[in-house]
């Protein structure tokens, strides 16, 4: 028993450790950081971020890549901006449109054994097409309500590390509690073991795409909340960065092993490494260089570490 | 021999390219013909360069993706370009300059890759930050345009067929060679299909890697080269499309993505068709976003015809 729940326990200390040594160095440069404002300030863009990065999680689970992560989350951002502010009822059927699509892609990737990351590859086309039919120039308005929770002032914690830890708890006890979960993480470990097991691979990995649907689309939705405004190349990025914020979270691309809480840590490192850096007076020609050096640095922690678990075990 | 050339992976590529040429060129009633198939050969070009080196690390197995192609073009382009400061004597150094950063680059992937034991999609990921800040860096906003001679080499024909076409021709028939012909292509589509037994069976497994890294970094670096010369320039944002172009016509061609197989006819295919239905949707006069859309919605029905392999069948 205890060896397993030591390389759990190793799986999230990682994350955890790299997300506290970059805190304390960002605190350590700038000490004024360290308060309510402060921190508010530092994770900001979390929410959006972590979100999107368990959206790819759940993707990631079912051994399959989302490339189009990026594109509906801004797609999603546009819609919010306009249909869900002014039409909303015609907004929460598109929104569930959209995580319908989701499902229907997990279901023909199934069917038709296709390759996740060239029928996202097309997605992210279609998405980027409807966002900048919906919005041609950046503009928009986020609904009053979505702005009101987004910038919100809890007691003791800022709004952003509150949210993180809700999406973190609720993505852990969906992913790794509910039989629905376990099922998900099995299709990405053994296919063929579930399917024997009288399990339904398809409706698993529906589920798997639908979950992640939902959660882009809160990504989308939380975005807007943040910025106000929408513009179809908003969450560009977030393709790239929630691949590596499941990454550095301790998941793996094959075999279901993930961890929603390292997922969200791991969206937590990346958005304050980019205040870390401007805290560093880095020439911002070097800014994203930098960010791929925090990332390999990270990894290269991770790897060691990993060493030295292992040499633990074989004692 | 219909039979065969039926289930050829690659003819789903070309039989599609050849409907959306023919699309357009009923639209313009054949007035286009000769500018639309030449404008077509100069810019699949260099997706068909890239593509083909993607191909080669696509073909190592899951997980094997070079995301930093587009960085590589952008930083190659830039340097070779500031060195040869429009100078026709420069060229030669220009393009070796190229040929090194893509070495430089490919060596470093792999070796984050092995040393660090980091998944190549966030290892090349990581590397494309750094490249890409390094081409941001030497940049600096300046457009120097590329020497005389390479600029017209790069835009002009030679028989009536796009010169850059013709490097890419000599490129394909290379990389086909070498898949082929050569134990190293048997090598890599070993990998592709299984690691632990292509160890096993005693081939070169990390040389072999490590060989396709650099190549397809090197082939990048060309195209950047290419790319630069041929759009009087280098600009930062140049390598961006090929990014996605670079992964779909690798797949669109029918090179299996779970690796293992590949091959060289079906990128000249499907990097035609991409660059058609862009050009198809041009003349139909259809918007940005609709253009999107239908360009998203016919990679995914090539892949529904053409990708359905039977489970269990690889």
């Amino acid at each position: 028993m205890r060896p397993t729940l030591s390389a759990d326990a190793i799986r999230l200390t990682i994350p955890a450790l790299s997300l506290a040594v970059l805190l304390a160095a960002v605190f350590w440069l700038q000490p004024r950081a360290m308060s309510y404002i402060g921190v508010n300030l530092l994770f900001n863009l979390a929410v959006p971020i972590a979100l999107a990065t368990i959206a790819q999680m759940l993707i990631m689970s079912v051994n399959d890549l989302d490339l189009a992560m990026g594109t509906f989350v801004s797609f999603v951002a546009c819609v919010t901006a306009t249909f869900l502010r002014e039409e909303p009822l015609l907004g929460v059927l598109i929104l569930i449109g959209a995580v319908a699509v989701y499902a229907v892609l997990g279901v023909v990737i199934h069917l038709r054994n296709l390759p996740s990351i060239v029928v996202s590859l097309g997605m992210s086309f279609i998405w980027a097409g409807l966002a900048v039919l919906l919005l041609p120039a950046p503009g928009g308005q986020a609904p009053e309500w979505v702005r009101t929770v987004m910038t919100m002032k809890p007691p003791v914690a800022p709004m952003a590390i509150v949210a993180s830890v809700i999406i973190a708890v609720v993505a852990h006890f969906i992913v790794m509690r509910s039989s629905l979960g376990v099922l998900i993480r099995g299709v990405g470990g053994n296919q063929r073991s579930v399917e024997r097991a009288g399990w339904s691979v398809l409706a698993a990995r529906a589920a798997a795409y639908a979950l992640a649907g939902v959660f882009a689309v809160l990504a989308g939705i939380s975005l807007v909340g943040l910025t106000t405004s929408a513009d179809a190349n908003i969450a560009l990025r977030y393709t790239l960065l929630s691949i590596a914020g499941v990454i550095l979270g301790g998941g793996e691309f094959i075999g279901g092993r993930i961890s929603p809480i390292g997922a969200v840590l791991g969206a937590l490192t990346l958005t304050l490494a980019g205040s870390f850096l401007s805290f560093l007076r880095i020439s911002p020609d070097w800014q994203i260089g930098a960010q791929g050096a925090i990332l390999i640095i990270v990894l290269a922690l991770r790897l060691l570490l990993n060493r030295l678990e292992n040499r633990d075990r074989r004692r | 021999m219909v039979d065969r050339i039926s289930r050829a992976p690659w003819i789903w590529s070309w039989f599609a390219a050849f409907l959306v040429w023919f699309a357009t060129i009923m639209v313009t009633g054949g007035a286009s013909t000769l500018g639309l198939s030449q404008a077509a050969l100069t810019f699949a070009a260099f997706s068909i360069i890239v593509g083909i080196g993607q191909m080669f690390v696509i073909t190592l197995g899951p997980g094997n993706i070079d995301l930093s192609v587009p960085a590589t073009m952008t930083l190659a382009g830039t340097v070779a370009l500031k060195l040869m400061d429009v100078d026709n004597a420069m060229i030669l150094p220009g393009l070796m300059t190229a040929i090194l950063i893509g070495i430089a680059v490919g060596v470093s992937n792999y070796a984050l890759i092995k040393a660090l034991r980091i998944p190549p999609i966030i290892a090349t990921l990581s590397m494309s930050f750094i490249v890409q800040s390094a081409a941001i860096w030497t940049n600096r906003g300046l457009r120097i345009k590329p020497p005389s001679f390479l600029a017209d080499f790069t835009t002009s024909t030679t028989l009536g067929v796009p010169n850059v076409s013709l490097v890419a021709l000599v490129i394909s028939v290379i990389a086909w060679l070498l898949l082929e012909k050569t134990i190293y292509g048997r090598w890599i589509s070993a990998i592709g299909q299984s690691m632990p037994a292509a160890r096993m069976a005693g081939i070169p497994v990390d040389g072999t890697r490590f060989i396709t890294y650099v190549f397809c970094a090197v082939l990048a670096a060309l195209a950047g080269y290419l790319l630069a010369c041929f759009s009087g320039g280098a600009a930062l944002n140049m390598g961006t499309e090929y990014l996605l172009m670079s992964i779909a016509v690798v797949v669109l061609g029918g090179t299996a993505v779970a690796g293992g197989d590949s091959n060289v006819p079906g990128i000249w295919g499907a990097s035609l068709f991409m660059f058609l239905v862009v050009s198809m949707l041009n003349t139909y006069g259809l918007g940005a976003g609709i253009r999107l859309i239908m360009t998203g919605l016919i990679i995914i029905s090539v892949i529904m015809l053409a990708g359905g392999r039977q489970p269990g069948a690889r």
